[in-house]
């Protein structure tokens, strides 16, 4: 078990840095899946179950392949990708090097946390999450649906074309609408 | 349940917590590091996750449910975050003709 860990934990920082590195943005979201399934991986070793199992539908089956969709309706690739300055990357890793530093000499020696040693290990279980989340969390369930309401009609507002002129849209982009 | 009790507490938090900031800090560089669009709003996918697992591996360790559902919260938010994201990435593509962030600068006037 702790070699699955150590396992996960190496694959997960491994897809994270070819994420933020890889040239290609379809190389960025393939490794930004490894990561995932790595994390879902740590889900299970942590008895999350139910987590696990939204895990992997939620990220790897509906944002990673609307990213991918996106990146293909886009024809995103490494020619138009464009890169800053060096000055900036350099002061960029410094700044998360310091954040990492601070996030870690804060925890250092802070975190005595006693864990009680009598608890219930099926808190990941489907039955206690569902428990949980139609007791005490009822409310805000109900309110996160008009999130998701209010997030799919803005993408639909948002993606839809407007009649108005495009600045610097060469002819040859998008075929002729013949109603307009 | 006692093995998986045992296996759960195997591992130390404390490595928990190095692997989450060491996913949070590596997500944050990318998000100062890129200029893609595509690519930032995947590494703010990525510093959701590091705490959502932070969140979940404090949750099994004290044996309280409320930190995983916090936790499915945090996905929910990001589904919804990453579909109006995408849906102005394109319009940007669309408007623009690239995805790069710093044509966003021009918002300012």
């Amino acid at each position: 078990m702790v070699y699955l860990f150590y396992l996960f934990a190496a694959i997960s920082v491994i897809a994270a840095l070819v994420v933020v590195a890889a040239r290609s943005p379809i190389n960025s979201a393939i490794a930004l899946v490894v990561c995932l399934l790595s994390i879902a991986g740590h889900y299970i070793l942590l008895n999350a179950q139910f987590l696990a199992m939204v895990h992997v539908i939620v990220y790897t089956g509906a944002i990673l392949v609307l990213m991918l969709f996106v990146i293909m309706l886009l024809n995103m690739n490494e020619e138009v990708e464009v890169r800053k300055p060096l000055i900036t990357r350099i002061l960029a890793i410094l700044t998360a090097g310091l954040l990492l530093l601070v996030l870690l000499a804060a925890t250092r020696q802070g975190l005595e946390m006693s864990a009680p040693e009598s608890f219930n290990p099926g808190i990941g279980l489907v039955k206690a999450i569902g428990m949980a989340l139609f007791h005490e969390f009822l409310i805000p369930f109900e309110v996160s649906s008009v999130l998701f309401l209010s997030a799919m009609a803005g993408a639909m507002m948002l993606a839809k074309k407007d009649g108005t002129e495009h600045v610097n849209l060469p002819p040859s982009s998008e075929p002729k609408d013949p109603a307009a | 349940m006692e093995d998986v009790m045992t296996a759960i507490r195997v591992v130390p938090l404390d490595h928990y917590l190095i692997l989450c900031f060491l996913l949070f800090s590596i997500g944050m560089a990318g998000a100062m590091l890129r200029r893609n669009i595509l690519i930032v709003i995947m590494c703010l996918e990525l510093m959701l996750n590091s705490v959502n697992l932070l969140l979940v591996a404090f949750s099994a360790y004290h044996g309280d449910a409320g930190g995983q559902v916090m936790v499915f919260f945090i996905m929910l938010v990001a589904a919804a975050e990453v579909t109006v994201g995408l849906a102005i990435l394109v319009q940007l593509k669309r408007n623009t003709e690239g995805v790069d962030i710093n044509q966003l600068n021009r918002l300012k006037w």
